[in-house]
């Protein structure tokens, strides 16, 4: 431990530290100085003692932390080289095969870091990269906290920051993406403006609005500069820094386990064990991002070329995040309407605005409609196991089915390049599997929980099966069944017994009609089909006497003179 | 009015398809004048080709007109050759392309199963069905070598990139059909595939492309051969999806290799 954070950890105990040494001296004047100011201890004090639990997925936004943070540093370093202007310069550079050829400033400058300022092109890579693994460990996140039920209350706002977030990082995204203006640029940014053109009645305005006139004049890179470098990141910034103190408010939920209850915490300090962990995760991800960037391409734009609206490149595809949206739009049917001379373009429409807004309305809303369905109000700190929750790990497979079959069909090009395919069989399968898989995987998961619920249930009812049977001299025959680890006993008790919403009355006693009856009734139906087919919760009754069915078992074989033997076994399981 | 009693009867005496006459007659004269001269200059050559063309009709009949028809005249299994020119040819045979392994959306590359010198002679046989885009010369193609790379990548971008990629590293097509990869394409391949357009690709002729273009956009593509990806492994040069894949792979297998490493319980 070094000087420092010994002086930090003591004072917080209040006691005043015995230090030696220069180092040591001077850090303690230096704390003290800043405390005799800020009154900081008294807030580290409460602060850096607070507990956190410890599990390796509660780590998978921090990977979205820290990724972001790699995003920034990396990203003001290309701000320094980086010129957001459309003006047309004949390119002098260093790449050879683009030497001479008339390209814009955002472009000529984006080869400029990539080939002639000293470690830009690093420097660029690492960005990219960093900017995927950002999404990506965001999307896990999401699935790690949805699938454990952490959004349930108190924990429901965080959700919709945290969509907040992801709709931020996708926008983010995006705009950075059409920064080099190469032709990969273009083309994405020419989707986007169809897209925007599709929405009725201000679809055009709203064009002529984000481009200063017709597509795509040399408006937007500035604009897109700003919000990249500045408005995005801002807004990412808050929401992240709000996501974060109420973590550290709600405090963190935790798995269930022993002695872990509702109303405790238990897992390490912040200080030092936490501050340890995260600053060096903090330098892992970096490193890591760092090899990637060293090892391997991401997004050669010297290769595409500068982006000419007549001009476009097979396999034009965007970054994984937008690939669902992509896969939508590849996948429309061309269905146009002209009402009045108006064209409603449902082909872009339907994929590409109606869907995502449902998508992501949904995704915002879920803590609610579940809450709503199942009636359940109560705080939740304790992680659900996902199958103890079969519906919504049912529903939950059945959205990712449904985002992953989009997502494969946004390169369903590459597919078919891939494995010699046809695109058109390829696009047609998707479009049959969008609607068929989803349903599928609901009922699968849904069943592979309750079976899993199922064995939990016999686990604690019977025991672990140690696959040793036992001949006794009556005959029968006997499986010596272990107890199950006290510690793994904490985790299978952690399921709830909750029951669905019961059906309201039509009428109460004296006649009078339920208010609001229908919506009430579907709620009781909803909740009812929720709970379905769950499988009952292990009463202590049971429990009990499982554990003396098993008892009699070991009895029964003791009297028969094989004890030895069967106490080994139970005492195998007893650790 | 002044009288021409001359001109009048000659006009009357003169049959009116007599011009006519006249002008065959000149016509047939010149035929006549010309295919001797030209045979007397041609016959040296030919010798030498007409062997070639003996060759290639044995090899045509043995390995193609089962397809093709005896006399290139095409059947249900494959087009007529007439006028397909030797280019077409070379360029089928010499990718392995022709002959087919199996009937499919497209033609394969493939190691070719004729020699150079058979491929040659194939071409020669299927030259006389009727004319076509000849073999560019060795000066035709090598001019790629001091072609300007830039220009030619522009003119790839324009005319290429859509079907073969702005990298070359090839496209899906409709219904199976592909643009294929280009960085196993010989600079004779290449200059032959844009004279001939074989399979779904159009014909870039020389009224659209003129043969300087055609070279500089070689020296693209060999250019493209060349560059040895400075970002570093280049993941087949396919863009975003392949990105994508390995950052869900290998990129947040590492982070979450390194997640569980630090969150593992000390026992």
């Amino acid at each position: 431990m070094s000087n420092t954070s010994a002086a930090m950890n003591t004072s917080t105990n209040g006691n005043q530290p015995k230090l030696s040494g220069p180092l040591a001296k001077a850090s303690a004047a230096t704390y003290e100085y800043l405390d005799d100011r800020t009154g900081l201890s008294a807030g580290l004090r409460r602060n850096l003692r607070k507990v956190f639990p410890d599990h390796w997925s509660f780590m998978l936004g921090e990977i979205a932390l820290w990724s972001f943070v790699v995003v920034l540093l990396t990203g003001v370093f290309l701000t320094f080289f980086y010129v957001p202007s459309a003006t047309e310069v004949v390119y002098n550079g260093s790449y050879v095969p683009l030497k001479g050829v008339m390209i814009s400033e955002a472009y000529a400058s984006t080869l400029n870091i990539s080939f002639d300022v000293r470690g830009g092109l690093l420097i660029r890579q690492i960005h990219h990269w960093a900017a995927l693994l950002f999404v990506v460990a965001i999307v896990v996140h999401l699935l790690r906290v949805f699938f454990t039920g952490a959004f349930r209350r108190p924990r429901e706002l965080n959700w919709v920051i945290g969509v907040g977030i992801l709709t931020l990082a996708l926008l983010a995204g995006f705009t950075g993406y059409s920064l080099p203006d190469d032709l990969l640029s273009g083309t994405g940014l020419r989707i986007a403006g169809g897209i925007l053109q599709s929405i009725p009645v201000v679809g055009t305005w709203g064009v002529f609005l984000l481009f200063d006139g017709e597509f795509p004049g040399t408006a937007w890179i500035p604009r897109f500069f700003v919000a990249h470098v500045l408005l995005v990141p801002g807004l990412l910034l808050a929401l992240i820094t709000a996501h974060l103190l109420l973590v550290f408010y709600q405090k963190h939920t935790q798995y269930p386990g022993p002695k872990r209850t509702n109303e405790n915490v238990v897992g390490y300090p912040l200080m030092p064990v936490y501050m340890a962990k995260a600053g060096g995760f903090f330098f892992i991800v970096f490193g890591i991002t760092t090899l990637m960037s060293a090892l391997v391409t991401i997004n050669p734009i010297w290769l595409y070329g500068p982006y000419m609206p007549d001009q476009v490149t097979s396999g034009a595809q965007p970054d994984w995040y937008i690939g669902w949206l992509e896969g939508a739009l590849r996948m429309m049917p061309p269905i146009e309407w002209t009402i009045f001379g108006y064209t409603i373009s449902w082909n872009i429409l339907v994929p590409s605005v109606i869907m995502p807004g449902i998508v992501m309305t949904l995704l915002a809303l879920y803590p609610f409609i579940e809450a709503w369905v199942t009636g359940d109000k109560r705080e939740h700190n304790i992680l659900q196991r996902p199958r103890n929750a079969p519906t919504r790990t049912g529903l939950g497979v059945m959205a990712l089915t449904f985002y992953v079959i989009l997502w494969a069909n946004g390169g369903n090009d590459i597919i078919a390049l891939a494995f010699n395919w046809s695109i058109n069989s390829v696009t047609t399968l998707m479009r049959v599997l969008l609607f068929v898989l989803p349903p599928i995987a609901f009922v699968i998961t849904k069943r592979i929980c309750l079976g899993l619920q199922r064995r939990d249930r016999d686990k604690l009812l019977h025991g672990i099966e140690t696959g040793r049977i036992l001949r006794l001299p009556s005959g029968e025959f006997v499986e010596v069944h272990a107890p199950v680890d006290p510690d793994e006993v904490a985790v299978l008790l952690s399921k709830e017994e909750v029951l669905p919403l019961p059906m309201p009355p039509k009428r109460d006693a004296n006649g009078v009609r339920t208010p609001g009856y229908a919506i009430k009734a579907l709620r009781a139906r909803m909740s009812n089909w929720w709970y379905r087919d769950d499988v009952p919760v292990v009463t202590l009754n049971e429990l009990e006497s499982g554990h003396h069915h098993a008892q009699e078992q070991v009895e029964i074989a003791g009297t028969y003179g094989v004890e030895p033997t069967v106490s080994e076994e139970v005492t195998a399981g007893h650790r | 009015m002044i009288k021409r009693p001359f001109a009048a009867a000659m006009a009357r005496r003169r049959h009116p398809l007599a011009p006519l006459l006249v002008i065959v007659v000149a016509l047939l004269g010149i035929a006549a004048v010309y295919a001797v001269v030209n045979a007397a200059t041609a016959k040296a050559a030919t010798s030498a080709s007409e062997t070639m063309v003996t060759k290639g009709s044995k090899l045509f009949a043995e390995g193609c007109a089962s397809c093709h028809g005896l006399n290139a005249e095409g059947s249900s299994d494959g087009p007529s050759l007439v006028g397909a020119g030797a280019a077409s040819v070379h360029f089928q045979v010499a990718t392995g392309r022709m002959p087919l392994a199996a009937p499919g959306a497209q033609a394969m590359r493939k190691p070719p199963i004729y020699t150079e010198e058979e491929i040659q002679a194939l071409a020669a046989y299927v030259a006389t069905f009727g004319p076509g885009p000849a073999i560019p010369s060795a000066a035709q193609i090598d001019g790629w070598k001091t072609a300007d790379i830039a220009r030619g990548g522009e003119l790839f971008r324009v005319n290429c990139a859509q079907c073969h990629h702005a990298a070359g590293s090839g496209g899906a097509l409709t219904n199976g059909k592909y643009a294929p990869s280009l960085m196993k394409a010989s600079p004779l391949e290449i200059y032959e595939a844009m004279l001939t357009g074989p399979q779904s690709m159009p014909v870039f002729g020389d009224a659209s492309l003129p043969m300087e273009e055609k070279q500089q956009i070689i020296a693209y593509i060999e250019e493209m051969k060349r560059n040895n990806n400075p970002g570093g492994l280049s993941l087949g040069r396919l863009g975003p999806v392949t990105e994508g894949l390995f950052i869900w792979t290998i990129g947040l297998g590492a982070v979450i290799a390194a997640a569980v490493w630090i969150g593992a319980k000390v026992r």
